[in-house]
């Protein structure tokens, strides 16, 4: 199966590859896998004290696509507000590296890796 | 279709792997289109289908994963094509310190001995993780087939990181 070239750009120089301490108070950890292909994601998020995602930084065993999508969205949410980058979806990842319909649950296991992080951040630090 | 039903045995996950061996060399030889050659048109295409359903049947039957999804499928819980994440942190966390150790052996000044203790680390997991499937799969409740369905989900992460252990391995040898 060929992969565009925006998922071999991220494969082969993924974007903030890999860990915060995850003591630390402002960092907050996502960890999703997808029982499917066994792939296993890890997505960390460091944010300041207005709320602001600062940095982010990824750990992916998994297939090519699986990679590009965590580190696109390790680039995407640095600078957005927790609520922002709420907002990004899985068809954005997809669209945005033209992922095959074979692929589009890479993209919604990077989704849930955000989401999983921020969700940890509030739990974190009350709600 | 009842894969069960088509090789006659009970609809559990503990099976005889030896009787559903020859039963499958059974029904395999008694639809075999050589034996049909002779019939209509619809004889011979009925006995196509069915060889295809058999060997489908066996594939599934003989797979521990396949065959408990497959029996869970039966009870009307599919899972075989779910695309939801699994969103177990202390399972994944474990997941993810044994691919790091899987992913450092090439570095590792006794890499035989880094497989091995991964290898039986799997074994252990993957061992513990199918006697409690059989147990919840026997109980035949929804709540312990949700329970199933859990086990497997987490057994496919293990069958995953067997493969990738194989790969490795074949990796160093070559």
């Amino acid at each position: 199966m060929a992969y565009s070239n925006k998922v071999i750009d991220h494969y082969e120089n993924p974007r903030n590859v890999g860990s915060f301490d995850k003591d630390d108070a402002s960092v907050a950890t996502g960890m999703v896998g997808a029982p499917a292909c066994g792939d296993v994601m890890k997505l960390q998020i460091k944010v300041n004290a207005d709320g602001i995602i600062e940095d982010a930084k990824f750990k992916t065993y998994g297939c090519g696509s699986a990679i590009a999508s965590s580190s696109l969205v390790t680039e995407w949410v640095k600078g957005k507000s927790l609520a922002e980058a709420q907002q990004i979806s899985n068809t954005d990842i997809a669209q945005e590296l033209a992922l095959p319909p074979v692929k589009i649950h890479c993209s919604i296991l990077a989704e849930d890796a955000i989401k999983a992080a921020i969700a940890d951040y509030k739990q974190k630090h009350g709600g | 279709m009842n894969y069960f039903q088509l090789f006659n045995l009970p609809a559990q996950f503990d099976l005889d792997l030896t009787e559903l061996g020859s039963r499958y060399l059974q029904l395999q030889r008694r639809f075999h289109p050589d034996q049909h050659a002779a019939g209509s048109e619809r004889d011979r295409l009925m006995a196509v289908q069915q060889t295809a359903n058999i060997n489908d049947a066996y594939h599934s039957l003989k797979q521990p994963l396949l065959r408990a999804e497959h029996l869970l499928a039966l009870r009307g819980l599919k899972i075989s094509h779910e695309q939801r994440s699994f969103t177990d942190p202390s399972f994944l966390m474990q997941q993810m310190e044994l691919r790091e150790q899987l992913a450092e052996i090439e570095q590792s000044d006794d890499a035989d001995a880094v497989i091995d203790s991964i290898e039986r680390q799997l074994q252990q997991q993957k061992k513990q993780l199918l006697q409690q499937l059989s147990a919840a799969l026997q109980a035949q409740t929804a709540e312990q087939d949700q329970q199933a369905a859990d086990l497997i989900r987490k057994l496919k992460f293990f069958f995953k990181l067997q493969q990738e252990l194989e790969l490795t391995e074949q990796q160093l040898q070559d």
